[in-house]
């Protein structure tokens, strides 16, 4: 059952092309802080706001960092955010999607409203509450402060599928011949909906990493740590834009846009493998 | 029906408005220590005495939350509070109420997103429709692309880079702020064209963003609109292309675009938020960066109430409205 792994690429160029920008952001984040020396990515490391040379080929920022090295070790953290974020996000998306596709009734409603609600409520509003209130953001802390607020998308979309799957004959079938409760939705329902939760993930993916370099770009990321949201944002407090240091906040920006545009290929490529199953839209 | 689906919608923003004033009610206190005197104690150890009498306003929010009272005592109070729009005074700008700080900055943000969101909707819209019409030039594809490419990235990461070249590379456009420094605002030409003159950039950011998820949901739109029988009835008739396109398949295609403002409208918001950060744009997203800054711990909370609820609110009426333009909407939904 389910198409071949070729056949779901064949012909899918927005799938191929945000995918493969991934796996060079993903080598670059496993290997690029291996290469790297670390220490010039502490303060005053080296000499400040040098353009781009030989020696720092990012040039350097303000605080006498190596650009260079802070992009090598920022961007594991940023996707580090984008992924834990959205796995939970997701977790809890489907969960309950599932739950209220299935059971219905009060539950379905209740869910159905929890996450109108939430839906209406501006995330970055209450992350600005939350972040404002703890005393020390970290990276873990904050991808599980924008996971719970990003959880609607995804149960939007299971529930849906999860109705009209639940209506076709092999689970009517299954239904009747005694399957019940957990198994049913476990092994006849769940491997059905695989493409729309694939679609989910990377939805949820770009709306945690969108609400995480937001906050960051607020001042209200982990101050410690670097990530590429918060590399903007010092270059923003310094006014490397004002001041032309445009090698500062030039690189987290091409690659923060280059994970977006990733983002956005995977999630139309993807849209294309889940509405074809549906036989074609 | 309508009316159902009305309490529905009225009931879900009152569900809104409860929960944000309760997140914003329980969140200082479930963190350790008292807020009020950390912040103020921190705000008077780094600044220079431009705080104003801590120990008065200290007290006037002790008195005033009345935070020796039991909990449930305090939460009635701090709905009263709400309800009156009385939100405390501003740390660092005291006695500057949050209330009035912003009532100055809400203008600049609405007349912001407003111009930016109604531009980018008329290109957007535009474009998307002609994306699917078969008779339109083949160029129009290659000039689409790019924003279709940019509507992926935040509008604060377009915002910079606009700022980079038209403002400190050529320095045609103002770097910051939302009118000339030496001008007194009033009512003539000269300030019309000051503020929109500083209002350019920002506005672009936000409209080169935004232009490329317009094109895409009325391209989507317009997709099915096109496959309807009374579009084939149109070209029996023999009406003229630009007839068909314009008054009956844009047309039918725009009504959902609507639906669209509603269920964006919070990310809209956060994307202007930050967009008036780049520009120091003097709106609710610059306060909010500056209240951060400076710790201003009522005006964050200020800000963040006023949003969700105005979000809130600006959403029922949306949602109430779409049904009386396009009646399809209601059947669908139920």
């Amino acid at each position: 059952m389910g198409p071949s792994l070729a056949s779901l690429f064949r012909g899918n160029l927005p799938l191929i092309a945000g995918l493969s920008i991934f796996a060079v952001l993903a080598v670059a984040s496993i290997f690029g802080p291996m290469i790297v020396d670390q220490s010039l990515a502490q303060v005053g490391a080296v000499a400040p706001r040098r353009p781009p040379s030989a020696l720092h080929w990012f040039g350097t920022d303000a605080q006498g960092r190596d650009v260079l090295t802070v992009m090598a070790l920022a961007m594991p953290q940023t996707l580090k955010i984008g992924l834990i974020a959205g796995l939970i996000s997701l977790t809890v998306g489907v969960t309950l999607g599932l739950v209220a596709g299935f059971m219905g009734g009060l539950i379905d409603a209740t869910i159905r409203t929890a996450s109108d609600v939430m839906m209406t409520i501006p995330s970055v509003a209450v992350l600005v509450l939350v972040a404002a209130n703890v005393r020390s953001m970290s990276v873990e802390l904050m991808a599980v402060i924008v996971a719970g607020l990003s959880w609607m998308v995804a149960a939007r979309a299971i529930r849906a599928q999860t109705l009209s799957v639940r209506e076709r004959g092999y689970v009517q079938v299954a239904r009747l011949s005694g399957l019940g409760g957990l198994r049913l939705v476990f092994v006849e329902v769940l491997p059905n909906l695989l493409p729309y939760i694939a679609a989910s993930f990377v939805i949820a993916v770009g709306q945690a990493m969108l609400a995480t370099i937001g906050l960051e770009a607020l001042g209200l990321g982990p101050q410690t740590e670097l990530t590429l949201g918060m590399t903007i944002f010092w270059a923003q407090f310094y006014g490397a834009i004002i001041r032309g240091m445009w090698w500062w906040w030039g690189p987290p920006i091409l690659a923060l846009a280059l994970i977006f545009i990733a983002l956005l290929l995977t999630s139309a490529g993807m849209d294309r493998v889940a509405n074809k199953r549906l036989g074609g839209l | 029906m309508y009316l159902d689906y009305a309490i529905r919608r009225f009931g879900i923003m009152l569900l809104v408005f409860a929960l944000a004033v309760s997140i914003n009610f329980a969140l200082p206190r479930l963190t350790p220590g008292d807020p009020v005197e950390q912040q103020l104690n921190q705000l008077v150890s780094t600044s220079s005495g431009s705080v104003g009498d801590v120990k008065a306003i200290v007290d006037s929010y002790r008195a005033r939350f009345g935070l020796d009272q039991p909990v449930w005592r305090q939460y009635f109070d701090y709905w009263g509070m709400v309800l009156r729009f009385d939100l405390g005074f501003s740390l660092a700008n005291y006695p500057e109420r949050v209330s009035e700080s912003i009532a100055g900055a809400m203008p600049w943000t609405l007349g912001l997103l407003g111009m930016a969101t109604l531009i980018s909707f008329a290109i957007g819209t535009l474009m998307g429709g002609l994306l699917a019409w078969p008779r339109a030039p083949r160029w129009l594809g290659w000039f689409a692309a790019p924003f279709l490419v940019l509507s992926a990235i935040p509008y604060f990461l377009i915002g910079v880079i606009l700022l980079f070249v038209g403002a400190i590379v050529y320095r045609v456009f103002p770097a910051g702020g939302g009118f000339p420094f030496d001008m007194t605002p009033g009512f003539n030409w000269a300030t019309v064209g000051g503020i929109l003159w500083h209002a350019t950039l920002p506005a672009l950011s936000i409209v080169l963003a935004q232009i490329g998820s317009w094109a895409i949901g009325m391209r989507g739109m317009l997709v099915s609109v096109l496959g309807e029988d009374y579009i084939m009835l149109a070209e029996a008739k023999g009406l003229t292309q630009r007839r068909i396109f314009l008054w009956y398949a844009v047309r039918n295609a725009l009504l959902p675009q609507i639906t669209k403002l509603a269920l964006t409208l919070g990310h809209l918001v956060s994307g202007a938020i930050l967009v008036e950060v780049i520009f120091s744009y003097p709106g609710m997203g610059y306060r909010l960066y500056q209240a951060i800054q400076s710790k201003d711990f009522f005006v964050i909370q200020g800000i963040v109430l006023v949003l969700s609820i105005s979000i809130a609110v600006t959403m029922f009426v949306l949602d109430l409205l779409y049904p009386l333009i396009d009646p399809r909407i209601t059947n669908k939904r139920n």
